[in-house]
């Protein structure tokens, strides 16, 4: 390694952060401004008691959900002990990190608009799939 | 106007939507537009040493990391070493997902395959700090459980959405 190659990596990352930094500034604002326009206890309404319509719409609500995975257990936790099913919940924290509405566009931008779409797609399906296996899995175990 | 947004990079076009969002809603509901603002600048101190690392990890990938390389460990014929390798830095990696876009987006252009890409970004879920906090939540046996799924349907994911892309291709 020498001067030189220092000098191109340098210049390598910053043309990426160039590319980048837009980007990362329009999600953020994007966040901001979603945080701040979906009510608090919107969450509790959506819930229906049907285990499958559950799944579904945890996993929907959890795919345009933002924030700290950490948000998604606290309210979760605070969703099952209000009678909401373990697979609904399942399908919400999942989708909440595996799936990303808001960050489409810029995932779009960043990776290509196939490989998001199929991703994304497939990680929604997933976590639908994974909430119904954890559950039964989990009844094996009781 | 037509011409313009067709030529305009897509990261600009993202942007001049977000702030011209801002801009009606400064019309529309003031309140929420500041509010908004402030949770931005908290995002912005949050994510920084994040962002900061993620720069500093693609620096260092430039530095000894060609293509070459890159292939051999995340290309097409990195084998089971590849997956292993993505569950584990997707495991390890910290922050936002979107912080992880232009680092991948830099790998993929020099040689890493799609699958790894879906797998990392998939075991982003399994987050070990917090852990402690989902098992108080949900239980030991649920945490567990769920982050083995996890890492298996990471990998079908992976293998499914690489197909895909290859079939497109021909």
């Amino acid at each position: 390694m020498n001067a030189a190659d220092i000098k191109n990596a340098a210049k390598q990352t910053l043309n990426a952060i160039k590319r980048s930094i837009l980007i990362i500034i329009s999600i953020l604002l994007l966040i901001s401004f979603l945080i701040n326009a979906i009510p608090k206890d919107f969450f509790k309404t959506i819930f229906t008691g049907n285990d499958i319509l559950d799944s579904i719409t945890g996993a929907i609500f959890g795919s345009i959900a933002l924030g700290n995975p950490i948000n998604s257990y606290i309210l979760g936790g605070e969703l099952i002990n209000q009678g909401v099913s373990l697979i609904a919940i399942t399908a919400f924290v999942l989708t909440w990190v595996t799936v990303g509405v808001v960050q489409l566009p810029a995932e779009s931008v960043m990776l290509g608009k196939k490989f998001t779409i199929y991703r994304n797609i497939f990680a929604f399906i997933t976590a639908i799939v994974i909430a119904i296996l954890t559950t039964l899995t989990l009844q094996l175990f009781l | 106007m037509k011409n313009f947004l067709v030529k305009t990079d897509g990261g600009i076009k993202l942007f001049i939507i977000v702030i011209a969002t801002y801009l009606v809603f400064a019309f529309i509901n003031f309140e929420l537009i500041v509010a908004s603002l402030n949770s931005f600048l908290g995002l912005i101190v949050t994510i920084l040493p994040i962002l900061v690392l993620v720069f500093v990890l693609m620096f260092i990938s430039n530095l000894f990391l060609n293509s070459k390389r890159i292939t051999k460990i995340l290309g097409h014929e990195s084998g089971i070493k590849g997956y292993v390798l993505s569950i584990i830095f997707g495991i390890l990696s910290t922050g936002p997902i979107y912080m992880w876009y232009p680092l991948l987006s830099d790998l993929r252009e020099k040689g890493a395959k799609n699958s790894l890409l879906v797998i990392f970004l998939y075991n982003r879920a399994v987050k070990i700090p917090l852990l402690p906090v989902m098992i108080y939540y949900f239980g030991l046996k649920f945490v567990v459980i769920l982050t083995v799924y996890m890492i298996v349907f990471s990998v079908i994911n992976g293998i499914l959405v690489d197909r895909l892309l290859l079939i497109q291709k021909r």
